[in-house]
């Protein structure tokens, strides 16, 4: 799989030529087949849907491109698994012989694809001239015979994982109906160094590389609302104070004061910031603006205020609250009033992470000294857990387009990044590096990607 | 001229005389010289040497004594300064209230803080590593902060008193025990000048 550093992965994307060349109207397909709905995000019990993903063809007049095709099929069935979404068809079970089989409708035999149980087949082609790169992707719906859509990109010999990036994009779009995955980062705390800073990676888990250098205790990463700040906690002057780190430029300072400043989290849509202060000598939530002049103070009730998430509306926000005696979520308007409880089950529930669908809320509860992650509706209804008998499990966050939990894992001895989907499938591990990695947060859908 | 070379010779003697005995002595306190005068003075006999010798050994000897005494009390301080700083006080899970025999050891804390006005703490509050990270953050300021209620209360001056909260990031025990869990549950004192 290709790795490209950040600067030159941006300089590609903008490199990319977006020939947004649409085979509907020559494959005569009806444009309303992109709203089906392949896949119920919401259903708990997914039955994967069976892709067929024959080795891309070489377009090109030599043979130069052989390599590049086996890398781009095999990068494209990666992306395409990273969802949970799919099982991909073994290729040992494929009628077609490879150079048989055609990329485009006319000449694809769907009955070879249905025999095999085939619901889904996506065809490439790459075309290489010198520095020149050309691919064309196709998704069918082997059943219907049918072209779901498909679309060339062209750019230059290094844009492969981009290409296939944007595509994966827009298969999981046309299927769900939901976009962002693709196209988002996860920021996450590790001591690579030895002491704790931020670092983020691509949503799969490539490209890592370290955010913060402030050599002191630091905590807590927070994605701004349009992806170009992250919000974070260092103990830099001894006790923790809350900063903002910009993707470029310089790190600023929010607040200061005295005793805890802690668990930033943005209001979706706006710069202002929620965030935990202890300076008026109890534990509660206040409306920071970015510079961290107090709007307001949001919660007025002695003891452990923590941990505030927004629905995506921003009218309301989940915290961790200890004024029932333990640690639980509560909910109540931004602006204050109707809070309830949302948590009943267990002695300590904390981490509430807003869904980006705006009905369910993420947390980790603990059972027993152990951690897991639950689902739980923002009615209080419907508690899920998610994961169990694995380690501690602990600080969800949901990937920007819903369909993803990333979260971190004692499971196989050191805490590491882990994802899954959103019912809980498919979880493993998202990278390693040195040290340990915990408290991912995920980006929202990064412009300019 | 004469006399004063005689006076010279008489010098020489009794210096090679004192640095004979400081010599021979050497093993006991090095001595403080007499001073020499060297205006009408009779060189002290040896006897005399050994008198004045012996004083100042007995005053040298009082003073490492006072020293001894003086090094002992700083030496005590210190202890009491220690058991300050090491005496951790402990609390219950997910708890930040005082248990009795914190609020004793507490009591001590307070006494030494009224004995030594001059100096300024630092009160740590940390957690087992159970729990989350941000609200153990939380609960460690509230464990700093009843230590500093406690101790204001007890007429401890509040601006000596300076809290900061650690959470679960710096364990005194990475084990996975109860007893593990327990010694890391801890207000811990720093002093800070």
């Amino acid at each position: 799989m290709c790795r490209m550093p950040e600067n030159q992965k941006i300089a590609s994307a903008a490199r990319i030529l977006w020939a947004w060349i649409f085979f509907l109207v020559l494959m005569g397909a009806n444009p309303s087949d992109a709203s089906y709905d392949y896949i119920n995000i919401s259903n708990p019990f997914l039955k994967k849907i069976p892709v067929a993903v024959p080795a891309f063809k070489n377009l090109s007049d030599a043979s130069a491109g052989a390599d590049t095709t086996l890398n781009v099929s095999g990068m494209m069935i990666e992306f395409i698994e990273f969802t949970g979404y799919f099982t991909i068809i073994d290729r040992a079970a494929f009628i077609d012989k490879p150079d048989d089989a055609g990329i485009d409708r006319t000449r694809i035999n769907f009955g070879n694809w249905t025999a095999i149980g085939a619901e889904l087949l996506i065809t490439g082609g790459i075309h290489m001239q010198d520095n020149h790169l050309e691919m064309e992707f196709r998704l069918f719906d082997t059943f219907k015979a049918d072209l779901l859509f498909g679309k060339r990109y062209t750019g230059r010999v290094g844009d492969e994982r981009e290409m296939v990036r944007r595509f994966c994009g827009e298969v999981i779009y046309r299927l769900t109906g939901r976009q962002g995955l693709f196209d988002s980062q996860i920021a996450f705390v590790s001591t690579t160094t030895g002491n704790k800073e931020i670092y983020r990676c691509d949503f799969d888990g490539y490209n890592p590389a370290r955010v913060t250098h402030t050599n002191a205790l630091t905590l807590s990463p927070a994605w701004s609302p349009d992806g170009s700040n992250l919000a974070f906690v260092s103990y830099e002057k001894g006790k923790p104070d809350i900063y903002i780190q910009p993707l470029r430029g310089k790190r600023e300072s929010v607040s200061s004061r005295d005793g805890i400043n802690i668990t930033p989290a943005w209001l979706p849509k706006t710069t202002y910031l929620a965030a935990t202060l202890s300076f008026e000598g109890d534990e509660e939530i206040y409306l920071l603006t970015q510079s961290g002049e107090i709007v307001k103070r949001l919660t007025k009730s002695w003891g452990i205020d923590v941990s505030p998430t927004f629905s995506p509306d921003g009218k309301r926000m989940a915290f961790v609250s200890r004024r029932s005696g333990t640690p639980q979520i509560h909910i109540q308007d931004t602006a204050g009033g109707n809070t309830f409880r949302v948590t009943y089950d267990g002695r300590y529930n904390t981490q509430p992470a807003w869904s980006p669908a705006g009905d369910r809320i993420a947390y980790s509860g603990m059972k027993d000294g152990q951690l897991n992650i639950y689902v739980i509706n923002a009615d209080g209804r419907g508690n899920v857990q998610l994961t169990r008998n694995a380690g501690n499990n602990e600080s969800p966050c949901w990937s920007p387009d819903g369909n993803m939990i990333a979260f971190a894992s004692t499971r196989t001895g050191k805490s590491r990044i882990f994802v899954m989907t959103a019912s809980g499938t498919d979880q493993r591990q998202l990278l390693e590096l040195s040290g340990e990695q915990t408290t991912p947060s995920w980006s929202p859908r990064l412009s300019g990607n | 001229m004469k006399m004063k070379s005689a006076w010279l010779i008489m010098l020489v003697a009794i210096v090679a005389g004192l640095v004979l005995t400081t010599t021979s002595c050497s093993k006991k306190q090095p001595s403080q010289f007499p001073a020499v005068d060297s205006q009408g003075l009779e060189p002290a006999s040896s006897s005399e040497i050994d008198e004045m010798d012996a004083v100042a050994q007995q005053r040298i000897r009082e003073q490492e004594l006072e020293r001894i005494r003086q090094q002992e009390a700083a030496q005590k301080q210190e202890t009491v300064r220690q058991q300050f700083v090491s005496q951790n006080i402990h609390f219950g899970f997910d708890d930040a209230s005082l248990t009795t025999e914190a609020r004793g050891v507490l009591m001590e804390k307070a006494a030494w803080l009224r004995a030594n006005p001059g100096v300024i703490v630092t009160i740590e509050g940390h957690c087992d590593d159970r729990g989350t990270a941000e609200y153990n953050i939380a609960l460690g300021q509230r464990r700093a902060q009843s230590i500093k209620t406690f101790l204001v209360n007890a007429g401890i001056d509040a601006s000596r008193l300076r809290t900061v909260s650690f959470g679960e990031e710096r364990p005194l025990d990475p084990g996975k025990t109860e007893e593990a869990y327990a010694r890391n549950r801890r207000g811990q004192f720093e002093i800070e000048n």
